[in-house]
């Protein structure tokens, strides 16, 4: 401000050039206020955006097959014919083998990292675990496909399939022949891609807990896993669920790390050892192959869901996180 | 007695497990960063980055992808960046507690998860299509839309850690709304908002979902804007999924410079945080 008083003094009488300049500083700063308040809208804007052209796109698949589009089970382009049955079931089967794996080891990883870590290597671990949340997911896919998948085929499958001979529901889950890729694959990498994330998340909640309620619970001679159970758990639980369902978010929505392993087919198996495909990898896969309007318009559609429930998933997930912010704050 | 020894077994064996989970999940996350490391450090040659994507069978390298990743993440921290600054300066210093900022922190946390392939297909919708082809400015506008919640959100926090005080001396002062964002709380908050726009970068360059139809992909080297352009992600997807095994080992080394760069990236985020925090 006071160069800008010092440049105008010396061009005219001194009270008017002051004048003049306060009217201009007070012009700034009506415009910088405006400027960022719009560019907040934009963001409202991007969503709508978001929203809007999705539906639009999606109007030619929605008005020729209407509801029955989410459960149909044909993926046929070239009679026309689609359905988001497989993608769907694909979608859900993944992300909840992931969760199956990473969110009890993902609180156990947290559990090590607040209560039993020695001290000097709690914050390199910490910080390795934040880092790997950032590896982004095509480096878990190539890898998946390169490396996992042949392990998978080779040692994994055969023992699942020689350990659940015979036993009536897991036997069918755990059958047909050993591919390497498929949906247990899929899950696998989706597990070890969210781990990282529930882990530090978990770990940044477990944080919140005040400490004189450890103590107080030490005090009274509780044992380490008691005062998890009894004490940290039930004044955290708020805080990891929406942890846990930020995590089904990414799972959900995640494309690279799946489209490499699942196999792209599409139908519905009973086996997790048979391909299967994911609403993000059918996008990935065939959008710029897709012939035709109908065609384009269903694969949005296909976006349009998966926007949908990983919307909600994150919305909840995000109002109870900031329900423990508030808590601890 | 009996109790006392129940309880303590429990614990053992509780502890035991998350001790395993720890070793569990680290040890697979070094096995992926370790085959990485073994098999990227393979084709890693200068030509990599002085020749372009080869035909199958043929020797070449990756310089159109790195080149075309680098164009687009520029440009789309440059289109995302500063709108995610001024709407996160927004949220922490004029409209702190307004129903607006409210709504757009719930609304750009949501974002800042959302499936990255759904905004490729947004992107489609509105350029792409009417446009009529791929391009890579497209695929910069989807990469700026990536970057827009990351800086909004570091930005806000890195302004909230700024002391009250300072801008009440300054208000006090005299200063200006304005002057007392732009000269006292951005200078004191510099480190933090660096930070967000690194890890928007870190967060963006490995980006794969987005860019398959917006900026497609390209064999040739070509630096117009208005044409499809070749980024290491998308080759990579593609050169992985080849039969081709020279093509195989060229996402490999692809692979291998995106998760060097993300690493270091995140590092340097790192530093600049937590000298400003302490």
């Amino acid at each position: 401000m006071a160069d800008v008083l010092m440049s105008s003094t010396q061009s005219g009488p001194i009270y008017l050039s002051r004048s003049r300049a306060l009217a201009r500083i007070a012009y700034i700063d009506v415009v910088f206020h405006q400027l960022t308040r719009l560019s907040a809208i934009t963001v409202l804007v991007i969503l709508g955006g978001v929203i809007v052209s999705l539906i639009h796109g999606a109007q030619p698949a929605i008005k020729a097959f209407g509801f029955g589009f989410l459960a149909a089970q044909s993926w046929n382009p070239v009679t026309e014919n689609f359905g988001a049955g497989p993608a769907v079931y694909g979608t859900l089967v993944t992300s909840l083998v992931a969760m199956l794996i990473a969110v009890p080891i993902g609180l156990g990883v947290a559990t090590f990292l607040t209560e039993l870590c020695p001290h000097i290597l709690r914050r390199p671990i910490g910080i390795a675990i934040e880092l790997l949340a950032g590896i982004p997911s095509i480096i878990y896919g190539i890898w998946g496909l390169f490396v996992f998948a042949p392990f998978v085929q080779t040692y994994i499958q055969p023992a699942l399939i020689a350990a659940f001979k015979g036993v009536p529901i897991l036997s069918a889950l755990f059958a047909g022949p050993p591919y390497g890729i498929g949906m247990l694959t899929a899950g696998f990498i989706l597990a070890i891609m969210i781990l990282p994330f529930i882990a530090s998340i978990s770990r940044d909640v477990f944080e919140t807990v005040p400490p004189v309620l450890k103590e107080a619970a030490t005090g009274l001679g509780c044992t380490t896993w008691e005062m998890m159970r009894y004490v940290v758990l039930p004044y955290t639980r708020v805080g990891v669920v929406g942890g846990v369902m930020l995590a089904l978010g990414r799972a959900l929505g995640e494309t690279m790390a799946v489209t490499f392993v699942i196999g792209n087919a599409h139908k519905i198996s009973p086996s997790l050892f048979a391909p299967g495909t994911t609403i993000s990898a059918t996008i990935a896969n065939e959008f710029t192959e897709a012939v035709g309007d109908i065609y384009t318009s269903a694969l949005i559609e296909l976006g349009l869901i998966l926007f949908f429930i990983t919307f909600i998933v994150l919305s909840i997930a995000r109002y109870l996180l900031m329900r423990i912010e508030q808590k601890s704050a | 007695m009996s109790l006392y020894d129940t309880r303590r077994r429990t614990n053992t064996l509780a502890t035991g497990l998350a001790w395993g989970a720890a070793l569990f999940g680290l040890s697979w996350l070094l096995l992926i960063l370790g085959s990485l490391a073994y098999e990227g450090l393979r084709g890693l040659s200068p030509s990599v980055f002085t020749q372009t994507t080869p035909p199958p069978g043929s020797v070449g390298g990756l310089m159109n992808a790195i080149a075309g990743s680098l164009v687009m993440t520029m440009i789309g921290v440059a289109i995302g960046a500063p709108l995610g600054m001024l709407a996160g300066t927004y949220l922490a210093e004029y409209g702190r507690y307004t129903k607006l900022a409210t709504v757009v922190r719930f609304i750009n946390d949501i974002l800042l998860s959302a499936p990255s392939i759904v905004i490729g297909l947004f992107v489609y919708e509105v350029m792409v299509r009417p446009m009529g082809h791929f391009s890579a400015i497209s695929g910069a506008l989807a990469l700026g839309l990536l970057v827009v919640p990351v800086v909004l959100r570091t930005t806000e926090d890195m302004l909230l850690l700024v002391p009250a005080s300072m801008r009440e001396a300054a208000s006090a002062l005299g200063a200006p709304r304005a002057m007392v964002i732009g000269q006292i709380a951005y200078r004191a908050a510099r480190a933090g908002l660096v930070t967000g726009v690194l890890l928007a970068i870190a967060r963006v360059s490995g980006e794969t979902a987005p860019l398959l139809f917006t900026a497609l992909n390209n064999q040739f080297w070509s630096s117009d804007l208005n044409a499809p352009m070749a980024s290491l992600p998308v080759v990579i997807f593609q050169f992985a999924l080849s039969p081709y095994k020279d093509w195989q080992q060229l996402a490999w080394t692809g692979a291998l410079l995106i998760t060097v760069t993300v690493l270091t990236l995140s590092i340097i985020a790192r530093a600049f945080s937590a000298g400003r925090r302490n």
